[in-house]
């Protein structure tokens, strides 16, 4: 049952092996030589302005959140799309998808709401 | 000759796929350099090996004896995983691309794919999505306002075109009745017009455009947009831990190229020789491939930069509206018995 999940695990042996060697080759070749300068994070050369742990538009966190909820929405139909042609050959093709549209629909509404709370809008 | 064990094979397998994305990427660094000067009327690399062809070698090399800086502010951990994080969950992604039917390899019939999954289209989102993590560890752990404003971008621009992403898939699932990128490739096999991109042709233009936007690429740039951000969420990397992430973007165009190919163009099919042997088929494969890793560079020059908040419009009120109707067309259509 597992058996075709195993030559994932090689190549996943071999992708970490690649990045491990290539960023240890990188370490051993490469020659540091340090300063303040150089360790400061980059603005255009400016001194730096404070600190980077900045407080966030609450648009990501929006947009995270919606995200999740759609994501989820999506993953229930994928059943559904697998299926979709067995339900058309059994006969139930139209009823189930009435009943999937119905699904969608309620979701629909929602994103509709969103949309008109301005939810979507970047730039408010 | 003795049969090879099977685990042998998966390992010659998986070693031969995973040297060939690697090269596909690196020459993909190579062409985007090549392509884009000849758009511009220039020559481009040509100085190391015929047409610079050992370009992305030198390259190479050259990262590995880069000084390696860490920001003084930084999170040194994350900051040094970030880009391994980055680069892995493409490169795993390609695990499942079917690039030819059955060949035989020392006695043993196999197929020319790392591994055959019965929900091999999930496993390629569920894999790819992850690659998310590695950009915005990078963008936070480097302590710098670029680095954390392109990441924070990145992230919020993939999870909104991953829904799109996803519906425009679940439309072709729907056609070929399978989770199995095999089967969705076979399904197309017998003729052109079974391609899905002629029966589904809205579900390809919002996987196109929705590739565009996961794998960061103009005219979605925002993860690293030069003239807003420097460098964008690697501003702070250097030496290889950098070349990392662009080996990473490389190889998540080229699964995307590839993923494109099988949902769309039918994989290796040949239109017209129903029984191509494997090689003919893997070069047909490669062919389409390339050309959706041309498209990258085509579109490049061809379209401005958006705007941030006219892609979040577009991925919000267009694509995804659009994917959902496009979703219940295809299933209606099924119903109708058209398709």
């Amino acid at each position: 049952m597992l058996t075709p999940y195993v030559p994932i695990l090689i190549l996943l042996a071999l992708a970490t092996g690649f990045s491990l060697v290539s960023l240890g080759l990188s370490d051993l070749l490469g020659r540091l030589r340090p300063s303040i300068g150089k360790s400061t994070a980059y603005e255009c050369g400016m001194q730096v302005e404070g600190s980077a742990r900045l407080r966030l538009s609450i648009h990501f966190y929006l947009v995270a959140v919606l995200f999740i909820l759609f994501d989820v929405e999506s993953l229930l139909l994928v059943p559904w799309a697998v299926a979709a042609r067995s339900f058309q050959e059994a006969g139930v093709g139209p009823l189930v998808l009435a009943e999937v549209a119905g699904f969608v629909g309620v979701l629909g509404l929602g994103l509709a709401w969103v949309w008109k709370k301005g939810g979507l809008d970047w730039d408010r | 000759m003795p049969e090879l064990p099977l685990w042998l094979v998966w390992v010659i397998k998986a070693a031969v796929i995973y040297g060939a994305l690697l090269s596909v990427a690196g020459l993909m660094s190579l062409a985007e350099r090549k392509v884009s000067a000849w758009m511009q009327y220039r020559i481009g690399p040509n100085r190391v090996g015929p047409f610079g062809l050992l370009q992305p070698l030198a390259d190479g090399v050259k990262f590995m004896f880069k000084e390696e800086l860490v920001p003084a502010g930084a999170n040194p951990f994350l900051f040094r995983i970030a880009p391994a994080l980055a680069a892995l969950p493409a490169m795993l992604a390609v695990a499942v691309i079917p690039f030819a039917g059955e060949i035989e390899l020392f006695g043993q019939r196999t197929t020319l794919s790392v591994t055959d999954l019965p929900i091999s289209s999930l496993y390629v989102l569920a894999v790819g999505g992850l690659g998310i993590y590695g950009i915005i560890l990078g963008g936070w752990s480097s302590n710098s306002k670029y680095s954390l404003l392109g990441s924070l971008r990145a992230s919020a621009q993939m999870v909104s075109y991953e829904l799109s992403l996803i519906l425009s898939i679940l439309a072709v699932v729907a056609l070929s009745g399978s989770l199995d990128l095999r089967v969705i490739a076979d399904a197309q096999q017998a003729d052109a017009a079974l391609w899905n991109i002629a029966r589904a042709p809205l579900a390809f233009l919002l996987f196109v455009v929705c590739m565009f936007a996961e794998t960061n690429r103009h005219p979605f740039d925002f993860a690293e947009s030069e003239p807003e951000l420097v460098g964008g969420f690697h501003t702070e990397y250097s030496a290889m831990r950098f070349a990392l992430f662009f080996l990473g973007e490389y190889c998540a165009m080229t699964v995307m190229s590839c993923l494109a190919t099988v949902l769309f163009l039918a994989g290796g099919a040949i239109p017209f020789w129903p029984d191509a042997p494997w090689w003919a088929e893997l070069a047909s494969f490669l062919v389409k491939m390339s050309a959706f890793l041309f498209l990258y560079l085509w579109v490049r020059w061809t379209l401005p930069r958006f705007r941030f908040d006219q892609l979040m419009r577009l991925g919000w009120k267009v694509l995804l509206p659009l994917a959902l109707f496009n979703l219940f067309a295809t299933a209606a259509l099924m119903a109708a018995g058209v398709l």
